[in-house]
């Protein structure tokens, strides 16, 4: 069930009823229902591989909190007779065993996510070094089937495991309690990727019908309709024409396609996540915020603190921090500071720490080489931004340009730029033709398709361009108005009409300018396919 | 306080209602030039409700049979209830609808959507659709003929499907965004322009000729309606040269008709007797008669109803006279004016 098509909104209108009037205990269990419904309606076996991941990650928590219950009791009992060294040695033996529940369920369950995400990428692989050398036949790609979602709930139930293995969250003891929070089917298929600790604060509770929350929820499902349908759905024919019959389309038609891309990508998943969380917040529940103004940013790694946040701080917290502390890390680190010097030494650890985050970050996004070569793009980005941090700050010293509008617009500019290059490598989902296509915006010298009608022929018509228009001017306004707080929240002040006008007029141009129904093609959300 | 509350939610209700309700009217198609099929399966619900016979199908009964011949003729009062590409369980579900407010003495059901088994355009299930007022044969008809890209809830609110028809507008949606002027003539759809058949395509050899479960399903429910309620179906086949006829087809029809006791007359087999003549009877080569080679078909089959149904000769009858004599003019006007439009003395 798409989430802009007719049965998703139907089904979200039943639940919805059926929340507020059925006695507040049976709301989560309602939405566990739901969630397994939604599921089982993009396919019956995806449901398997979910209620695996359920029960495996809930048992390890569990088995995680039995072992430390046992220590703790048993602790109590002999607190008289232990020495320090014995009550440490039983503690390390305890942190052993949780150790090895949380390292069973992180293998198996990412396990899964490895075998049917990657398995035909590693044969394709493994076919072109057998090409390569000339021997053997090549290997024949697996069938199998991604269920949808499953690097977002994988991931979430990931980051439970290892919160309830470090002690930062309690393991739940209700299966079901559990399987909502891995099923919750507003953020099941795109995120955001949420934390147990904070979700379960909302999630379970009981929520009173609150028209004031209620009315919140569902301007932000419009917002997001709003860019979903109104922009990326629009945008799409044309990106479709660019990437589909790339070397037709070189030079400037690349440049085009490429902030083409940056802002379906945009529209696209900021909308769903819009959805995602104005759908919680209909429901009472609270879901994070994944994106922060991303597009505003001064540089990329400013931007990864405010794109995908969730994905962003769960790689921080669950890869590079571990990594970063981990004894052959540690090892590393006293290496290179004996051998390469303090400067470069004190690097090494955290470069490759972030290596590894940014190549995790590429292959989680898809299992083939330009998601890996895109993630590793944005780690050579930003580490050459780091090492010339110095030679910006002597720039900064001589020119005091640091504030002045003109430079923040140029840093923004740049980021954007950036930030659309390096998608190119997602766009055209081939490494070789990424560059050729790259390579073309400077040798071309098309650059009269901007104004001599050559755009019209892309699948986009000068009616697509004026909505796109209007809808990226407006997207522009309501950033530039967030800056300052909460645009609805703003909105809610003005008089009784002028709100009505504000809202019922963004109905209607989603209703009137939207891509949807019979003669476009309902596209689904980008990030549904990671 | 709260009396103020009150009379601002029903002024939303209302603004939102009201602004919804007549975009959708500015923005659904009103059919009423360019394609003017559209508008014909609406029309009949503005009618006196008497009819003797009833013609029901696709393009080969609006523009083959004029009801305003078989009037003047035969003191017939008839009306099709045609659309184009009218697929069999449209037909049917039509059928119920109009059963629904008359029953006549005779339903003739043109046999050429028999050769569609499964639904096939959204354009043409469109016009058939839409101009249905809503009922639950309405329901069972969409639901029957929606194309896997269509969705109920586009036929529920026009205004989702046309929604981006916003840039399209043009004088004439504003004009008759609440009342469309008539098309037709009783259902008929008046071409006097014409052009002559002469390069029929060669039939293509189907892998099956088997008519298919779906369209046999139909038909054994109209014949069952028909029965019930007392009315005399009648099977045609409209004397069109193309889309081809098989003989194949003819066969299954003829020995479906006698199984089921039900007359059955394949109108290409009599052109001669009727006098056709597809040089001048045609306006488009072959697929559909001209004013011309309506008034001939209805000419010739009126006398068929006459002699061989229980349909009456009402002209006798002064209010229905009155209103036919209207009809008339306007039938005579509209070939007056078509006359000029296509240069014809």
């Amino acid at each position: 069930m798409l989430f802009t098509s007719y049965e998703f909104l139907e089904f979200l209108l039943i639940l919805f009823l059926l929340y507020y009037l059925l006695p507040g205990r049976w709301q989560w269990k309602l939405l566990l229902a739901a969630g397994f419904v939604f599921y089982f309606y993009a396919g019956p076996v995806y449901c398997v591989y979910i209620l695996v991941t359920i029960l495996t990650t809930w048992f390890a928590g569990r088995r995680i909190e039995a072992e430390r219950d046992k220590r703790d009791i048993w602790l109590k009992e002999h607190k008289e007779g232990l020495s320090k060294e014995e009550k440490k040695s039983i503690k390390a033996k305890i942190k052993h065993r949780t150790w090895i529940w949380t390292l069973c369920c992180l293998l198996f369950n990412l396990g899964i996510l490895a075998v049917v995400k990657y398995t035909n990428f590693v044969i394709a692989n493994l076919n072109g070094l057998l090409k390569a050398v000339g021997s053997g036949r090549p290997f024949d790609f697996l069938n199998i089937i991604v269920p949808l979602g499953i690097s977002f709930y994988t991931f979430q139930s990931m980051g439970y495991i290892i919160d309830v293995y470090r002690g930062t969250v309690e393991a739940e003891k209700n299966p079901f309690r559990f399987a909502l929070f891995v099923s919750f089917f507003p953020q099941l298929i795109q995120g955001p990727i949420s934390r147990f600790g904070d979700l379960k604060k909302t999630l379970f509770e009981e929520h009173p019908f609150d028209k004031q929350t209620v009315a919140l929820g569902l301007q932000r499902i419009l917002w997001g309709f709003f860019k979903k349908l109104v922009i990326a759905d629009r945008i799409v024919a044309g990106v479709n024409t660019l990437i589909h019959d790339a070397d037709a389309y070189r030079g400037a038609y690349v440049f085009v396609g490429m902030l083409f891309y940056a802002l379906e990508l945009y529209a696209d998943f900021t909308g769903g996540i819009d959805i995602t969380i104005g759908i919680a917040q209909t429901l009472g529940i609270k879901v994070t915020e994944n994106f922060n103004r991303p597009y505003f940013s001064k540089n990329i790694k400013e931007y990864w603190n405010r794109w995908h946040i969730t994905m962003g701080s769960w790689f921080t917290d669950y890869i590079f921090y571990p990594i970063s502390v981990c004894k052959p890390m540690l090892k590393l680190s006293k290496f290179s500071r004996n051998h390469l010097g303090e400067v470069v030494g004190k690097r090494v650890p955290v470069y490759l720490s972030s290596f590894v985050v940014w190549f995790a970050t590429g292959i989680w996004h898809g299992a083939s080489w330009n998601f890996i070569v895109w993630g590793l793009g944005n780690w050579l980005v930003i580490m050459v931004s780091q090492e010339l941090e110095p030679l910006y700050q002597k720039f900064h010293d001589t020119f005091p340009v640091r504030g002045k509008f003109a430079f923040r617009l140029f840093q923004v500019v740049r980021t954007v730029l950036l930030m659309s290059c390096l998608r190119m490598f997602d766009c055209y989902r081939d490494v070789p033709l990424t560059f050729r296509m790259f390579g073309s915006m400077f040798s071309e010298g098309n650059w009269n398709i901007l104004w001599n009608g050559a755009l019209l022929k892309i699948g986009l018509s000068a009616v697509d361009y004026f909505v796109l228009l209007i809808g990226l001017m407006l997207l522009i306004t309501v950033s530039l108005i967030q800056r300052k707080g909460s645009v609805r929240e703003k909105i809610g002040r003005l008089p009784y009409w002028g709100r009505f006008a504000l809202w019922y007029g963004l109905f209607l141009t989603v209703l009137l300018t939207g891509a949807y129904g019979v003669g476009y093609d309902s596209s689904q959300f980008i990030y549904n396919q990671f | 306080m709260k009396g103020k509350k009150i009379c601002r939610t029903i002024a939303t209700v209302v603004i939102i209602a009201g602004s919804l309700a007549l975009l959708q009217r500015l923005l659904t198609p009103k059919y009423t030039d360019g394609i003017i099929e559209g508008a014909l399966i609406a029309e009949y619900y503005g009618e006196e409700k008497d009819h003797d016979v009833i013609f029901i199908g696709d393009c080969e009964v609006y523009e083959n049979f004029s009801p305003a011949v078989l009037w003047e003729e035969y003191g017939i009062n008839s009306y099709i209830r045609g659309s184009a590409q009218q697929l069999i369980w449209q037909s049917y579900y039509l059928l119920e609808d109009t059963l629904r407010y008359e029953t006549p003495k005779v339903v003739v059901f043109n046999v050429l959507s028999m050769q569609y088994d499964e639904p096939q355009k959204e354009a043409y299930n469109r016009m058939t659709l839409e101009g249905m007022k809503w009922s639950l044969s309405k329901v069972k008809s969409i639901y029957a003929s929606m194309t896997s890209k269509e969705k109920f809830e586009d036929y529920l609110f026009p205004i989702l499907r046309y929604h981006s028809r916003w840039s399209e507008l043009n004088e004439a949606d504003l004009k008759n965004m609440f009342e469309t002027p008539k098309v037709s003539h009783n259902g008929y759809y008046m071409r006097v322009d014409a052009k002559a058949a002469e390069n029929i395509p060669e039939p293509r050899p189907l892998g099956d000729y088997q008519f298919g479960k779906n369209a046999y399903l139909y038909l054994d429910k109209m014949v069952k309606l028909c029965e019930e309620k007392g009315i005399q179906l009648i099977l045609i086949k409209a004397p069109s040269l193309y889309p081809h006829w098989y003989d194949q087809w003819e066969v299954q029809m003829e020995e479906y008709a006698e199984a089921h006791g039900l007359l059955y007359y394949n109108f290409l087999e009599c052109i001669d007797e009727i006098g056709l003549d597809f040089q001048t009877d045609t306006y488009d080569a072959g697929l559909h008669l001209n004013l011309s080679g309506a008034e001939k078909l209805s000419t010739y089959f009126g006398r068929l109803l006459a002699e061989e149904t229980a349909v009456t000769d009402r002209r006798s009858e002064a209010e229905l006279e009155r209103r036919w004599q209207q009809k008339l003019a306007a039938y005579e006007e509209e070939k007056r004016q078509q006359y000029i439009q296509y240069g014809i003395k």
